[in-house]
């Protein structure tokens, strides 16, 4: 039988606040246990939760980001239930009645465009974390991270693939991050993803019964862990048994998934609303506010990118997918005044090979725009070489600032003195007499050879056009 | 002294006849003579007291003084105060010391307000005869014998003990009105919002509201003048302008609408209660009140609907208490599980695990709809009834409670007897509205009750007709013969 997978994600972005959503405690990550948690956080008695405006700021561009509807009334609510990093014994979040309801994001495939539903996006609070190691037998609770900020992004079940996932998921991280709401730091926690997996035969319009897949940190594991689980309801279900509804935990040592608890085991979270917060009312003028601050998005920008810039949709969509990356690309551009296709080969090539090998942000850059631009603008008057400029670029990298004085100091300047050329030429052609004769008996590939030696001997400075010119005009004279 | 109102100690205090520590000192020697008899106090701050006493006296002396400034008065344990030991009458809350204070706590204050000491409660403010408190029951200074009522059972016992001069409390079905009834006093429940809930240890966050027991109805207005304001700590907080509460107080209530709610005044009221409560009623129209008959008709949902909505949230109030970060821990958990159990089993009296309980269950997944939500609904009808009320009359006035004090032990194998003594009060909870008991008289030694009901934000209004009520009567100034 053929089988259709049926996914939906439910993400966890970290709103990007300097305080928590309910106090006023830093949410900086990395500070030592329990420091950054203030009464409120520590849910001690008689204090109240005072919501964070920007978190709602946050939430609302992003819910018109996704062309969804703002409410202009949201309620929070308690959700209850004990853990030890969960101080109040209820976490705060939102259930009813959502900030952000039915929103729609574009992903591009392989083969065409897909819409996927986006079916609410809600304001809650963080837990804090239990450490276990360290404390002999005992567990630690740091309640660093309770009270901070999350929109937690629930798609619609509309993908049918790990690969549409990771595509959704992707999109999200860049659209997240264009509007700078979520640092998009997986590694932190900033950016986390759970997934609803089932399969059903394809053809049939109802879902199967799905397992929810939890702690999928990275874009590689939420790959694995639903191929994974895909296998493994197939499985069950072509060996004629029934998939269960069930939570899994997603091990990424072992590359497995496990039962966590089943659908029985599910809490009774006794939602209802928190009375200690008024209903969250968003109205109309700071909408159309939040509207007017809204940036350039993703979509728009690689439109605008391929038709301004008359790049291919490929370039155009890697150069997008980091707002910092096409900000970067365009400073660039601007100050080199070049072809368009230089400044992104350099951008999307050399650039972002070093960039990667350093584990570098392209904000972190050793090579700035307007330095990258000032090295540009020299291959195009054609100062430079192409394969100078790598040379000048590695130097600029290592903490040279100006193109132009490493083009001086190193004497990289290409040479355009057709004179010069031609002596060079000449000298070439008459110290590899053999080869001359070969080539003049037919074997044309020898031209390469002789473009190699006169660069070699020009020591890469030689103006490649120029030098191909004069060979063929002297390999041909006779 | 004790028999000063706070008007009077102020004057004196301000003309340098006393100083505030002589006075604090003279009500800490009150306390000392006499809390062993009603175990109104659950801490007495005797140092803190003190040297707040004497900025006090420094403030007086440069002219940087409020109205209340070197004013002692006790605060209901249920506010946090920093530093000090804050219980709400519960073995969970033994250890625990706030690093903050409540808002309020912190306005007395900056008020130059002296605090004596932390008032004895039922445990959570979960209680209307202060029964429940893990510190033992308080008594009525009135009569040994007799509830003080509660929760605010403690700060009522202190006012009418004339040991402090006056006393926060709280009230979320009648926990403030109710103990100044039983003890003769007069009690504010402000409109919901009107005062800070941060530092309050919450029992029902949407009903609960701090405010004043106090001798009489200025008193009343002085402190709450100091208590009442927006607070940014406090999302529930109304956003309203200072008032003066005192300046209506001489206002003449000549054409003032009374309502009397036929519903308040039938079945279940004492007959001798009644008897009092006309009698005062009568003393209103003398001074020209103008009385008419309303109809309040789902007064009779209050009590129900109460012991779903107050249980639900204090089921999630209370989860916090879970022996993990402050409070009572169970000895030697035997893993995560077992503390829950036992910490929350072995912290909390039984009275609290009932409403916990029966808040878990109105909330549960199936029922939720059947209680919790129908209980809102009705809520949103019992208030309706109250804006209706309100075309047509400026106030309502109804019995604080349906008997006078019971004796200890009399309802406490009864719980819905117990919860029946609440009944005339809930309903002003429920709709948020402000409501004021003062003293009307006597049934058999022990004080009555008259509760006024007005619309939102009427306190001014409510003091007005108490004061001028305690200008021809003197019940508020009589006092329990063995404490004056």
């Amino acid at each position: 039988m053929e089988w259709e997978t049926v996914i939906g994600l439910e993400v966890h972005a970290q709103l990007a606040t300097k305080s928590k959503i309910f106090s006023g405690a830093s949410t900086a990550y990395g500070a030592p246990p329990n420091t950054q948690a203030c009464a409120v956080d520590l849910g001690l008695p008689g204090v109240l939760p005072v919501l964070n405006q920007e978190a709602v700021y946050m939430a609302a561009k992003f819910g018109l980001a996704v062309n969804a509807k703002v409410s202009p009334r949201s309620v929070f609510a308690r959700k209850n239930y004990f853990y030890p990093d969960l101080p109040k014994g209820y976490q705060i979040s939102q259930y009813e009645l959502p900030i952000v309801e039915g929103g729609q994001l574009t992903i591009e495939m392989d083969e065409a465009e897909k819409t996927i539903g986006i079916t609410r996006a809600h304001l809650e609070e963080d837990a804090g974390k239990s450490l276990h190691e360290d404390f002999q037998g005992l567990s630690g609770i740091d309640l660093n991270r309770a009270g901070t900020p999350l929109l937690e992004i629930v798609s619609e079940p509309d993908m049918r693939s790990a690969k549409e996932a990771i595509a959704y998921m992707k999109k999200l991280h860049s659209l997240v991050r264009y509007l700078e709401i979520c640092d998009g730091n997986m590694q932190e926690g900033s950016f986390r993803c759970d997934a609803n997996v089932s399969v059903r035969p394809k053809g049939q319009a109802e879902f199967g019964t799905r397992a929810e897949l939890k702690n999928l940190n990275s874009f590689r594991f939420v790959e694995r862990a639903i191929n994974l689980e895909v296998e493994r309801q197939i499985d069950i279900l072509e060996s004629g048994g029934q998939v269960s509804q069930e939570t899994r935990l997603y091990d990424a040592e072992k590359n497995e998934t496990r039962s966590m608890r089943a659908k029985e085991e599910a809490n009774d979270y006794r939602y209802f609303p928190d009375p200690d917060l008024l209903p969250l009312v968003v109205e109309e003028d700071f909408l159309q506010q939040t509207q007017r601050d809204l940036p350039e998005l993703p979509d728009e920008k690689r439109q605008r990118f391929t038709t301004q810039y008359e790049l291919s949709t490929y370039d155009a969509g890697v150069l997008t997918a980091n707002r910092d990356i096409a900000d970067y690309f365009e400073e660039a551009l601007q100050a080199a005044d070049c072809e368009p296709k230089l400044c992104a080969n350099w951008v999307m090539g050399n650039l972002s090979a070093l960039l990667n090998k350093s584990n570098l942000e392209i904000t972190q850059s050793p090579v700035s725009a307007a330095h990258l631009a000032g090295m540009l603008r020299r291959i195009a008057d054609n100062t430079i070489s192409g394969k100078i400029a790598k040379q000048v670029f590695e130097a600029m990298w290592e903490g040279e600032s100006n193109a132009d004085q490493v083009i001086e100091k190193q004497g990289l300047k290409q040479v355009t003195n057709s004179s010069k050329i031609e002596q060079m030429v000449d000298e070439v052609i008459a110290s590899n007499p053999k080869q001359l004769a070969d080539y003049r008996s037919g074997k044309d590939k020898l031209f390469g050879f002789f473009v190699g030696q006169v660069m070699k001997a020009s020591k890469g400075k030689a103006n490649p056009a120029q030098v191909n010119e004069l060979l063929k005009k002297k390999l041909a004279e006779n | 002294m004790h028999t000063k109102t706070l008007a009077e100690l102020s004057s004196a205090l301000q003309k340098r006849e006393i100083s505030s520590v002589e006075l604090t000192q003279y009500f800490l020697e009150r306390i000392e003579r006499y809390d062993s008899q009603l175990n109104a106090f659950v801490t007495v701050t005797s140092e803190t007291a003190l040297s707040q006493a004497q900025s006090a006296d420094d403030r007086l002396k440069m002219g940087d003084h409020s109205a209340l400034t070197g004013i002692p008065l006790a605060h209901k344990d249920i506010f946090c105060t920093s530093g000090i030991k804050t219980t709400c009458g519960s073995k969970m809350l033994d250890n625990f010391i706030a690093p903050y204070s409540a808002t309020i706590v912190e306005k007395c204050q900056q008020a130059g307000m002296v605090m004596l000491g932390k008032t004895n409660m039922d445990e959570f403010a979960m209680g209307s005869s202060n029964e429940t408190s893990y510190y033992g029951t308080v008594k009525n200074p009135w009569d040994l014998q007799a509830v003080p009522g509660g929760s605010s059972g403690g700060s009522a016992s202190v006012v009418a003990a004339r040991i402090a001069p006056i006393a926060t409390g709280t009230d979320t079905g009648g926990s403030i009105r109710q103990p100044a009834a039983l003890c003769g006093l007069t009690g504010l429940k402000p409109t919901y919002g009107l005062v800070s809930r941060y530092g309050m240890i919450a029992f029902a966050s949407s009903l609960d509201q701090g405010g004043v027991l106090a001798n009489n109805a200025e008193d009343t207005a002085l402190l709450l003048g100091v208590m009442a304001g927006f607070d940014a700590k406090d999302s529930t907080s109304l956003d309203s302008p200072p008032k003066d509460y005192t300046a209506r107080l001489n206002d003449s209530i000549k054409g003032l609408k009374i309502g009397l709610p036929k519903e308040y005044f039938g079945e279940g009221l004492d007959p001798e209660v009644a008897k009092v409560l006309e009698a005062s009623i009568k003393t209103l129209e003398q001074q020209g009140a103008v009385c008419q008959e309303i109809s309040l008709p789902n007064m009779h949902l209050s009590v129900p609907v109460y012991y779903i909505i107050a249980p639900a949230e204090c089921s999630s109030n209370l989860s916090r208490y879970d022996g993990v970060r402050f409070g009572y821990r169970c000895d030697n958990p035997q893993d995560l599980l077992d503390m829950y159990k036992r910490s929350r089993g072995e912290g909390f009296g039984a009275e609290v695990k009932r409403r916990v309980m029966i808040g878990t269950y109105a909330l549960s997944a199936g029922y939720y709809d059947a209680y919790y939500l129908k209980a809102q609904q009705i809520r949103r009808l019992i208030s309706d009834d109250f804006k209706k009320a309100f075309e047509q009359v400026d106030v309502i006035a109804s019995p604080t409670t349906p008997t006078a004090a019971f004796n200890f032990g009399e309802k406490t194998d009864d719980p819905v007897s117990m919860y029946l003594s609440d009944i005339y009060t809930i309903a002003v909870n429920l709709a948020g509205l402000p409501g004021l008991s003062m003293s009307a008289g006597f049934v058999n030694q022990r004080p009555v009750g008259l509760q006024l009901i007005g619309n939102y934000f009427s306190e001014d209004h409510l003091l007005n007709i108490a004061h001028q009520y305690q200008q021809d009567t003197d019940w508020h100034t009589q006092m329990p013969a063995q404490f004056s």
